[in-house]
């Protein structure tokens, strides 16, 4: 069993993160009714027998399965140099479980400014940062990937993320890293937004072996469709608000803070995505697959995530949303979790990770049908990665995760890069960053030619859309 | 004598299970004690339990003593079988089922696992895994042959789209070619759905197919796509499992390696099979694609309701032969050979399949009656082998797995090569655009080897496109 480490930087990374532990660790509870220790838990969390902060047993724990659990210990570090989140973390019912070596916390704030994340205190806490990581992967038997949660529009998140991530390259060049952005709406209310994401658009393109974006307006859309439904009060519609997909009844918070509903969108993902890693069925699919699968040219890694269903109906009389509903659900733009219409766009790959009791005759079954109306690119007309795993989600008897890479992420960064012309044509805010030690204006230059030749390369790939590309004359033998 | 499995990858171990299960519940059917000691001597060794000499239990196989004898000193029957996959979740759940079955089991220590599996990337699996776990691998089968009297030989399940069972399969194989240099190699090989379960899944085969010729005596295929259409249009299965396809996979391979009497045999059930199958079979080592054909195929309910004649299932097996159907429905009864006196095909009938060779095995109450003039016409052969070189065939009275009578078709044939074609044809196109080479790249297969694998598979479909 592979183990996963999970690195949340900044406020929104961290507030993505903890709901991503509540919620991973109710589904073990849901699934693990003994309580002992499995290989399941143990690809996120240790068992941990020896804790100084709670005076535990002081013998060095082996992460063996079998054991009673004892104190659960997830595999992450917590990064963020300003302290009201972490703090709030650690006084809210998840403190148990955090140990203090593996956080690291400053005290100003990055000012919502990628040169300092990324240049002050990059250089500043470089040591501890690589020290809490090896830390982290020396508890792990087999560490097979880091996962980073971040978002690009602040300081912190966007500019410390990154560099932890050109960090991760440096010490860990052999584990799998996959990265959870979130992009920052249209109506973001930090003015260098546009900046900081571009400026990290290119660690990404360049350090990470798997993106996911996710655009927060897309977020507050699929929270409000639910609320409505759960709204309407119609018979036969009524949903079991414990298990909508940004539901976080079962785990340990309380009550619900206001960006919960949302990050829980985003936890729920990363659950989905590492279910096949950690639980059986009969056609895995581990992590390494998903980039080796998904990733036909190094730089175009970014896979656009959609989860279905979004919730159940709570009257158990009403036959449940077919089987079919939900693969058709995956491909409709209302699903996906950046603004984007992928039926429209050029699929370069897809894969499907299923839950539940789901057989492969229904998966055949429903590619068959999707597939004459999703375009895909000459060379891969046939390319779909599966995965079948036995165990659901909690509240749900099925489910599916639909990565897609597509090139519907260009119209996102052309946008992306409009905004940031805008600000850089009249140079506002310069200052701030050219102020900060070691940045240079070249450093704007090179993001935006990075990102303009990642929209060239989409580019030419929707060029081949819709065209009739012969296929390649095949090698002549001798006879 | 023995043949030794090894289970590859999560493809060949769930196929592999599946065919123990088969081949010890079809050797331990009532009457038949012949049949059933050959079978488990193939494919089991017996553990004595208690202070039971060896000799002792075989006596009891054998003996027609009540089984209340066989009780008190039953042997457990171990498969003979290793088990190797880079992640430990399948093979855990193989050795459980297996146990809990109460008739047979794993061995011991029997099997090979990692904690991180191989990604999907051939690569990975033949560079870096393979070479890296080689010694502990080879110690395993080492033990396991030492184990035979006498060894028939190696039998390797694996798919060819993952990372492991192509990778590390092709890699194992390899080794086997190595050690044993004089044994029998039979490959059994999953090919994957049309359609996709993995998007390299086409570059996985080629490399695998590619390397697989140069090494193996004989490669056995299953196509996801037929199997998947004989559980629905044949055995009315409505949500076909994985589970349901590996049961088929089996019953037909199964049917092709429980004991027989062959030509050769003199009367008592033959002892060579793997060995016997390759002579009569790859003959030429251009041509070593295997494809299997059993009839019939039923759901197990309509089975008592059902009668079977040998004219009418031979008849549909010719059939299915000569038009290239590979399973009992929608057999196409246009094609038809050409007249004996001209080879040349006529441009408005449907092109027929031509066989290199055939080898024919028929199971089940009177057997010996059965007519096979049908598979010795010349017309169903290329014209360089004559048809009784070209024609075998093997009997069993026994019924297996439940059906009174039954016929199964091993052809080295054109059947598998369109789809061959297909495979290579979706491999070229997408390295025309060198998409996920960097993958492949990144662990030691560079862009000449793809090259290679391309032109010895060319050179395969040029060889069998010219059989007719």
């Amino acid at each position: 069993m592979t183990q996963s480490v999970v690195v949340q930087v900044g406020q929104c990374g961290n507030q993505v993160g903890c709901r991503f532990w509540d919620l991973a660790l109710r589904e073990h509870a849901h699934v693990n009714k003994k309580g002992v220790y499995d290989e399941a838990l143990s690809s996120f969390f240790r068992n941990d027998l020896w804790n100084e902060d709670r005076g535990g047993v002081k013998e060095q724990c082996n992460i063996r399965a079998g054991l009673i659990i004892a104190y659960l210990n997830p595999q992450a570090v917590l990064v963020d140099m300003e302290e009201g989140v972490v703090n709030e973390i650690l006084q809210g019912p998840l403190r148990e479980v955090f140990d203090s070596t593996q956080l690291l916390t400053d005290v100003s704030g990055s000012g919502n400014n990628w040169a300092v994340g990324h240049m002050t205190y990059g250089s500043a806490y470089r040591e501890q940062i690589v020290d809490k990581l090896r830390k982290a992967a020396e508890h792990c038997d087999c560490l097979q990937c880091f996962f980073l949660i971040h978002s690009m529009g602040g300081g912190t998140g966007s500019g410390l993320g990154t560099r932890v991530l050109g960090l991760l390259e440096e010490e860990f060049p052999e584990v799998c890293r996959i990265v959870t952005s979130i992009y920052p709406s249209a109506e973001d209310d930090v003015i260098t937004s546009p900046y900081n994401s571009i400026l990290a658009m290119r660690e990404l393109t360049e350090h990470a072996d798997c993106v996911l974006p996710v655009e927060n307006q897309s977020l507050v859309d699929i929270v409000n469709k639910i609320k409505q439904m759960s709204h309407i009060g119609k018979p036969g519609s009524v949903i079991k608000t414990d298990s909508s997909v940004i539901s976080g009844q079962g785990g340990l918070s309380g009550a619900e803070k206001p960006f919960d509903a949302m990050n829980n969108i985003v936890a729920n993902l990363l659950l989905n995505i590492t279910s096949s890693a950690r639980f059986e069925g009969s056609l895995n699919m581990d992590l390494n697959e998903i980039a080796m699968n998904l990733v036909p040219f190094p730089r175009l890694h970014y896979l656009v995530p959609s989860l279905t269903p979004l919730y159940t109906l709570a009257d158990v009389s009403v036959p449940t949303r077919r089987l079919d509903q939900m693969f058709s659900d995956a491909f409709s733009k209302d699903h996906q979790l950046i603004r984007a219409d992928p039926k429209h766009s050029l699929y370069l790959a897809c894969a499907l990770m299923v839950r539940g009791n789901v057989q492969v005759s229904d998966l055949r079954r429903n590619i068959e049908r999707l597939k004459p109306s999703l375009p895909f690119v000459s060379w891969n007309q046939e390319g779909w990665k599966t995965g079948l795993c036995s165990v659901p989600p909690v509240g749900h008897s099925h489910s599916l995760l639909a990565l897609a890479n597509n090139t519907c992420v260009k119209p996102t960064f052309i946008e992306l890069r409009e905004r940031f012309t805008k600000l850089y044509r009249k140079k506002a805010h310069l200052h701030h960053y050219l102020h900060v030690d070691g940045m240079e204006q070249e450093f704007f230059s090179e993001a935006v030619s990075s990102l303009d030749s990642l929209i060239e390369e989409y580019n030419q790939l929707d060029a081949t859309k819709g065209r009739l590309v012969p296929d390649a004359p095949r090698l002549d033998i001798a006879r | 004598m023995s043949v030794v499995t090894v289970q590859l990858g999560q493809c060949g171990n769930q196929v592999g299970h599946e065919l123990f299960d088969l081949t010890c519940s079809d050797a331990r059917g009532g009457q038949r004690r012949l049949y059933g000691s050959a079978s488990c001597e193939r494919f089991f060794h017996q553990t004595a339990h208690g202070g039971m000499s060896y000799s002792g239990c075989v006596f009891c196989l054998y003996g027609t003593t009540a089984y209340l004898f066989l009780s008190f000193c039953w042997s457990e029957l171990v498969a003979r079988a290793i088990l190797v996959d880079m992640e430990p979740k399948v093979i855990n759940q193989c050795i459980c089922r297996a146990s809990r079955s109460g008739m047979w089991r794993y061995g011991d220590t029997s099997y090979f696992s990692q904690k991180q599996g191989s990604g999907n990337n051939w690569a990975n699996g033949f560079c870096v895994l393979g070479p890296r776990h080689r010694d502990e691998v080879e110690e395993l089968v080492r033990r396991e042959v030492e184990r035979c009297d006498r060894l028939a030989g190696l039998m390797a399940i694996m798919s060819v789209a993952g990372g492991t069972g192509s990778g590390v399969g092709t890699y194992v194989t390899r080794c086997l070619r190595d050690i044993f240099p004089k044994s029998f190699i039979l490959n059994h090989l999953t090919w994957p759905y049309g359609t996709g379960e993995v998007i390299v899944q086409n570059y996985n085969s080629v490399l695998t197919l590619a390397h697989l010729y140069q090494l193996s005596d004989a490669i056995l295929v299953h196509e996801n796509d037929t199997v998947h259409r004989i559980c629905s249009q044949l055995l009315n299965i409505k949500h076909i499992s994985f589970s349901d396809v590996n049961r088929v996979i089996a019953h037909q391979l199964g049917s092709v390696l429980q004991p027989t009497l062959t030509a050769d045999s003199d009367g008592v059930y033959g002892r060579n099979p793997i060995g016997e199958l390759v002579s009569a079979l790859t003959c030429h080592p251009e041509y070593k694609l295997l494809s299997v054909s059993t009839i019939p195929q039923m759901p197990s309910s309509s089975i008592a309701y059902s009668t079977f004649s040998w004219p009418g299932l031979l008849k549909h097996l010719r059939q299915m032969l000569i038009s290239n159907s590979k399973m009992e429905e929608g057999i196409d009864w246009q094609v038809q050979l050409p007249g004996a006196s001209g080879r040349t095909r006529s441009l408005i009938a449907p092109s027929f399949n031509t066989s290199l060779a055939n080898l024919l095995i028929l199971r089940g109450k009177d057997v010996y009656s059965a007519e096979t003039g049908g598979f010795e016409d010349p017309a169903l052969y290329t014209s360089w082998l004559s048809s009784e070189e070209a024609f075998n065939m093997w009997k069993s009275p026994v019924p297996f797995n439940k059906y009174e009578k039954s016929a199964t078709l091993v052809s080295n044939s054109q059947a598998l090569l369109r789809p061959l074609d297909n495979m290579v044809g979706k491999a070229w196109n997408m390295f025309a655009s060198r998409a996920y080479i960097h993958q492949y790249i990144k662990f030691g297969i560079s862009e000449e080897d793809f090259l290679d694998s391309f032109t010895s598979l060319e050179q395969v479909i040029s060889s069998y496109s010219q059989l007719s």
